[in-house]
């Protein structure tokens, strides 16, 4: 295959051990954990050049380049190859990038489909419930183990934007520059039911069997389905959907019966079925229920100005104007508790069709404003 | 000097905005003014800007700058979060003026306004002997596609401030990039103002 001169070329996951244990924010403890990354680049002498790139709900460490083992390698570009590479805005002749799959993921970390070694048998439900700041405190160990003490910058969309967010609040003298890409500071009600909707989907598939499918050889493959069917609808704008789909017809004329009839439903069927067939079911629940628990603001009262109080970064918030999701006005509030502190912050709203979906679109204006960001950070 | 002669309000600007003071320059540009009170005052602060270009060229300066219409509203910031506001050939562009000042002057502990001047000589001119609307370097658009809706001459704002109850702190009209004291409202092409609430 072919490989842009601008692309990281082919890459190769590594699996790092952590044998200290972790405690989890619910009180639940894992006494070792793997987790999977990969990394781009070359970290300087200095160690002052590092970028984490955190994932949002179905992502991994695969952020960046191919794998030469896949099946098709010209097809196996990571989730946000279009950012990464020399030359690209995210620049791997400058910086040293580090993409993870979180704990609690089904990627290669540790996770409910990972054998659980007190009982030999898959954790499924036994996994700790997992929120973003336990996350970010796996994360640290990571940055640890590279000997990185600061990273020149936390990169994410999303879920990612909010990790990204968590450790400016935690650990900030840890990071130099906080992107949080199409984020919010917490979910609305609105986004918690949907999040509900999708986890009852899995839940209430027989095939889920409480969580421990894995011992019945068994997928809940309807409930991922349709919750990847929901999330998909709630990732895109009406207008790029009507722009995609409109109301055309798969066949000629209509059918009269409920087999697929429009081409949106072709669609989302197809991304259900492609989700259904590689995510883990459990992963998919502690996901979104990370998503439910953020809430920054909750431990000072509300307060979210109070939350970013000893935040030290630099940040960058940007927001898109197709996204209902986490619309610009989520943004906002974050750029209002920045500014409330006078920490120096940049806000961007770009103009997008692609909804959610947006901040993985090479959006010339947005990736423009990244290459700013990045350029502008001294290493 | 082809710079300061564009934009001759920068340099009364920068020389009114006290050193290390916290600023918002509201409809930012490039950053142009931004980036020179940061270097030569040590200000701290924001910029606000809504065209995508400009908001970009703020970033390539590695400047503070929010994208957004200062029309919606400046509901990002505190009461008296600023030192200085700054309103720089702006305000003549927006369409509800008194409450963007009002806003202005609540999130700022004063501001600094400057005006193209419609009362100059050439703009009465124009407009009263040829009996066109007046273009010029200052104001380079044609009645159909200028972006100025609310033009006012010197004592134009001069008045608004006194009848809305806003102190005028202190005024400068420029001609040519030089400061005229004479018959500023006839000779000033451009006019700079601080004011507080």
């Amino acid at each position: 295959m072919n490989i842009p001169s601008d692309s990281v070329g082919f890459v190769s996951p590594q699996k790092i051990a952590f044998e200290t244990p972790l405690t989890f924010a619910s009180g639940a403890t894992l006494d070792r954990y793997d987790l999977t990354v990969e990394t781009y680049g070359e970290l300087n002498a200095a160690r002052s050049n590092a970028v984490l790139v955190c994932h949002a709900l179905s992502g991994h460490h695969h952020v960046a380049g191919f794998y030469k083992d896949a099946p098709d390698p010209s097809k196996s570009e990571g989730w946000w190859d279009n950012l990464i590479g020399p030359g690209r805005p995210l620049d791997t002749r400058k910086f040293f990038v580090i993409g993870l799959n979180n704990l609690g993921g089904c990627h290669g970390s540790t996770g409910p489909g990972t054998t659980n070694p007190t009982t030999g048998k898959p954790f499924g439900n036994d996994f700790p419930i997992v929120t973003v700041p336990d996350w970010v405190r796996a994360q640290t160990r990571l940055a640890d183990h590279f000997g990185i003490d600061t990273f020149a910058a936390i990169l994410g969309g999303s879920l990612g934007g909010m990790q990204a967010m968590q450790w400016s609040i935690d650990f900030p003298e840890r990071v130099r520059n906080v992107l949080a890409i199409a984020a919010a500071p917490k979910l609305s009600a609105e986004n918690i039911g949907f999040n509900e909707v999708a986890r009852q989907a899995i839940r209430t598939d027989p095939d889920f069997h409480d969580g421990n499918f894995y011992a019945h050889n068994v997928v809940p493959k309807r409930g991922l389905r349709l919750s990847r069917m929901l999330g998909h609808l709630t990732y895109l704008s009406d207008d790029l959907m009507g722009e995609k789909f409109g109301r055309l017809l798969k066949g000629e004329d209509y059918q009269f019966g409920f087999d697929v009839e429009f081409e949106v439903e072709s669609y989302l069927r197809y991304q259900g079925d492609k989700f259904a067939g590689y995510f883990d079911a459990n992963t998919y629940l502690l996901m979104t229920r990370a998503l439910d628990y953020f809430d920054p603001a909750r431990a000072f009262d509300g307060n979210l100005a109070a939350a970013f109080a000893k935040s030290t970064a630099k940040f960058f918030i940007a927001a898109f104007t197709s996204d209902w999701r986490f619309s610009p006005a989520r943004s906002k509030e974050i750029v209002r508790a920045l500014l409330a502190n006078k920490h120096d912050v940049s806000f961007a709203e770009i103009e997008s069709v692609e909804g959610h979906d947006s901040f993985l679109m090479p959006i010339p204006q947005y990736h423009a404003l990244l290459r700013s960001v990045f350029e502008g950070i001294k290493v | 000097m082809s710079a300061n002669y564009i934009r001759p309000d920068f340099d009364v600007v920068t020389e009114w905005v006290p050193k290390g003071a916290s600023v918002l320059d509201l409809g930012c540009g490039d950053g142009e003014l931004l980036a020179r009170l940061q270097r030569e005052r040590q200000t701290k602060g924001y910029g606000v800007e809504i065209s995508d270009a400009s908001v970009l060229a703020c970033m390539e300066r590695g400047l503070n700058v929010l994208q957004g219409n200062i029309e919606s509203g400046l509901n990002l910031f505190e009461d008296a979060a600023f030192d200085v506001v700054i309103l720089s050939q702006t305000l003549q562009a927006t369409r509800h003026t008194e409450a963007l000042v009002r806003e202005v002057l609540r999130v700022g502990k004063s501001a600094i306004v400057t005006l193209p001047n419609f009362g100059h000589w050439s703009v009465r001119w124009q407009l009263g002997v040829g009996g066109r609307m007046p273009v010029s370097k200052r104001l380079p658009y044609q009645w159909y596609d200028t972006p100025n809706v609310h033009f006012s001459t010197i004592t134009d704002f001069d008045v608004f401030c006194q009848e809305k109850g806003i102190t005028v702190v202190r005024r400068a009209a420029l001609a040519g990039g030089n400061q005229v004291n004479f018959l500023p409202n006839l000779r000033g092409e451009t006019a700079v103002f601080q004011i507080r609430q």
